[in-house]
């Protein structure tokens, strides 16, 4: 018990600071990298949470896709962050004024709440003993939420179209291959045979 | 020393509150303030989470893994949008995207 609350409060410690240092850090670079850290670490929530399937796909989805999707574009893009900079301080008393009235109501919110008797007894879906998570999860998500999964898979699908809709382009002067043209070509297009008369040349 | 429901709650509103506060400390960057829309986005995963593991009903991980897609869409189709706007503006302040303004 110990153990799970050290481990708690190191994944929530270092989770919260480099959350803190995503949004303040000067380096868009540093940023996207405390942005993994933060997610490395709330996935070691998600552990200590049992969610074991969650927390790993929040390192593959996360970390392994998002946060590299970023770290190209951060790259990428050729920016002076320096000059976004400005305004930083400017902007600060009301960032600083609205963070804390949200944490306020939040606070409120969530000491001002409990559970009622009723709402324990009628779980949609009962967490079946004796399965892992994975497989608890699979039971659900393959059977009654079967279609949301098809209409999540459908999202992607339209979001993967979009995005290279959006970025493609077509440049002039450029040679790219046509394959249509190379297979259209026959003999006739490219070949011409002559006849050499011997010893005079062509 | 139990760590329970509230311990949980507490960092997933520390999180929120902190992609809030990024988004308004960091008008000029896009990028920055897409980062703080996904760390609003984790700060309910959390919170999804917890609840689903206390209470033990599983839908709300089942709810945490379309949330996790849709976050995932987003942030592919926001970066696409932004490499086409910086292709066309060459920056990416958000002060200056008003050319829809009537």
């Amino acid at each position: 018990m110990v153990v799970q609350a050290l481990a708690f409060y190191l994944f929530a410690t270092v989770a919260v600071l480099s959350a803190t240092a995503v949004v303040t850090v000067r380096n868009p670079v540093h940023s996207v990298l405390l942005l993994i850290l933060t997610f490395f670490n709330a996935a070691g929530l998600f552990v200590l949470l049992g969610a074991e399937f969650l927390a790993m796909l929040l390192v593959v989805v996360y970390v392994g896709a998002v946060a590299v999707l970023f770290l190209f574009v951060v790259m990428m893009l050729d920016i002076n962050f320096v000059e976004m900079r400005q305004g930083f301080l400017n902007y600060l008393p009301i960032g600083v004024l609205i963070a804390v009235v949200l944490f306020v109501e939040l606070a409120l919110v969530g000491a001002g709440w409990t559970l009622t008797d009723e709402a324990v007894a009628v779980l949609a879906q009962p967490t079946p003993a004796g399965l892992t998570n994975v497989e608890a999860l699979g039971q659900l998500i393959y059977t009654d939420y079967a279609y949301i999964f098809q209409a999540a898979g459908l999202v992607l699908l339209v979001a993967m179209i979009g995005a290279i809709v959006l970025t493609l382009r077509h440049r002039d002067g450029v040679r790219r291959q046509k394959i249509s043209e190379q297979v259209k070509r026959n003999r006739a297009d490219t070949l011409e045979v002559k006849k050499v008369p011997v010893g005079r040349g062509i | 020393m139990e760590i329970g429901l509230a311990h949980y709650l507490t960092v997933a509103a520390i999180l929120f509150t902190l992609g809030i506060f990024g988004i308004f400390m960091n008008r000029k960057n896009v990028i920055i303030i897409m980062m703080s829309i996904e760390l609003m986005l984790l700060a309910v995963n959390i919170n999804l989470v917890a609840f689903s593991s206390f209470l033990g009903d599983l839908v709300g991980q089942v709810f945490t893994i379309f949330v996790l897609t849709v976050a995932a869409a987003e942030a592919a189709i926001g970066l696409a949008i932004l490499v086409v706007y910086f292709r066309n503006r060459g920056t990416i302040a958000v002060e200056d995207i008003n050319m829809m303004k009537g």
